[in-house]
């Protein structure tokens, strides 16, 4: 029989897979339409370790549930409410290389610091998952960090497009800190840690590259975006569960 | 068929080249971690270098292979603690990648655990004329373990094992 602790467990790699996984699809929209080659590069190689991530936890929820479901089963035949990534992630890149920054920066400064606690998670896959996922992040926000860096400081073009990016992401980011029941059970046992607990840490981060780019945080933002811990999303995943599922729902015993 | 022992496991398992850098093997890229033996069957423990590298599938089907057609029952694990780090290339195999033209990786350090941490060692000697004016150009390079650079000395672009 599932126990409690163990529902909890799925849900929780659910949410950091669906995370990875979403993210790792938008970002690999870049490839072939980078600004320059070494960053078209770039993007494909960080859209491959989110996907690895993705894989590692996905595989992890599988056993959990021990009912013979794949990885594949959980990126290609679950809808968009089943899908537990934060609201951000989802967002269409494509359009701004600073926009796509912004956001692996934002993102990758929160995954650093939850995956430095999941080390010590107390359930040996997750924190295995996690000691091997925090180097790949390590160098993603260094490498986001220093393009946010580049392009705040840079022209007077560069610095108000990377604004406006920053200005747009920022109402997503109060989703990185949310929880619910699953996480305090899991907090409970020790498998998992507080992330509102990481809320002042995060901001340090960001306000130290922020601070460098010049750019200025929006003071007057009063509306936060939530949903994804609750399978409540923009209207954006639909259309990119659409495009990525396509092929196993049209053709469910195509191999690769 | 002769039974091979751990140690003779561990020799065969050292002549599979790695797939994207063929000048060393699978054994001292590091990823093989583990190998005991009971009765027929093997039971390797193997580690990606990077969560996503397309090349791990192709390892293991590899270590696979060799096992099957030595007569042994192969059964592959991966783990992924501890992570996969440079720093269990021994100096021997960091040699062999630089005379492959592959800048090898440093050691490790305490700093390059923090995204912001001042992890400039200075520039990276050129494989081929082993100058140190060289630049980075790219982070990210051909593969997931590799980063590019140019070497101003003799205006070649190399590439190198990133430190991990």
């Amino acid at each position: 029989m599932m126990t409690e602790l163990n529902t909890a467990l799925i849900e929780y790699c659910l949410r950091i897979a669906d995370n990875s996984l979403i993210h790792a699809q938008r970002i690999a929209d870049w490839t072939g339409h980078g600004p320059i080659l070494e960053e078209d590069i770039a993007m494909s190689n960080v859209s491959l370790d989110l996907i690895g991530q993705a894989r590692g936890f996905y595989t992890y929820a599988s056993q959990l549930e021990g009912n013979g479901k794949s990885e594949d089963f959980y990126a290609f035949h679950r809808g968009e409410r089943d899908f537990r990534n934060r609201l951000m992630v989802e967002q269409p890149d494509l359009k701004d290389f600073g926009f796509t920054m912004m956001k692996l920066f934002f993102n990758g400064c929160f995954d650093y610091l939850i995956f430095r606690d999941l080390m010590k998670s107390n359930d040996e896959t997750i924190s295995g998952l996690a000691s091997k996922s925090i180097k790949e992040v390590t160098y993603h926000v260094r490498h986001a960090g220093d393009w946010v860096v580049r392009l705040g400081d840079g022209t007077e073009e560069s610095h108000q497009r990377i604004q406006k990016s920053l200005n747009e992401l920022w109402p997503f980011t109060n989703e990185l800190f949310e929880q619910n029941e699953v996480d305090e059970l899991l907090i409970h046992n020790g498998a998992a840690f507080n992330k509102k607990e990481l809320k002042a840490e995060w901001e340090a981060m960001v306000n130290e590259i922020i601070t460098k780019a010049t750019l200025i945080i929006p003071s007057d933002s009063t509306y936060f975006y939530s949903g994804g811990i609750n399978g409540v999303h923009s209207e954006h995943l639909g259309f990119l569960l659409a495009e990525m599922q396509y092929l196993p729902r049209m053709y469910p015993d195509a191999i690769w | 068929m002769v039974k091979l022992d751990v140690g003779e496991i561990w020799d065969l398992l050292n002549t599979i080249p790695d797939p994207e850098v063929p000048a060393i093997s699978i054994v001292e890229l590091g990823v093989v971690r583990d190998v005991r033996i009971s009765d027929n069957v093997v039971e390797v423990d193997i580690t990606p270098t990077y969560s996503g590298c397309p090349a791990l599938k192709n390892m293991e089907d590899q270590v696979r292979a060799k096992l099957l057609l030595a007569g042994m029952t192969p059964k592959i694990r991966t783990i992924y603690k501890p992570a996969w780090t440079t720093d269990w290339m021994s100096e021997g195999t960091k040699e062999k990648l630089r005379v492959y033209g592959i800048a090898p990786p440093e050691k490790v350090s305490f700093e390059n655990l923090h995204p912001f941490a001042n992890n400039d060692k200075g520039p990276v000697a050129c494989p081929f004329c082993r100058s140190f004016d060289t630049i980075l150009t790219s982070r990210f390079g051909s593969t997931a373990c590799k980063a590019l650079h140019f070497c101003n000395s003799c205006c070649q672009p190399f590439e190198q094992f990133k430190c991990h």
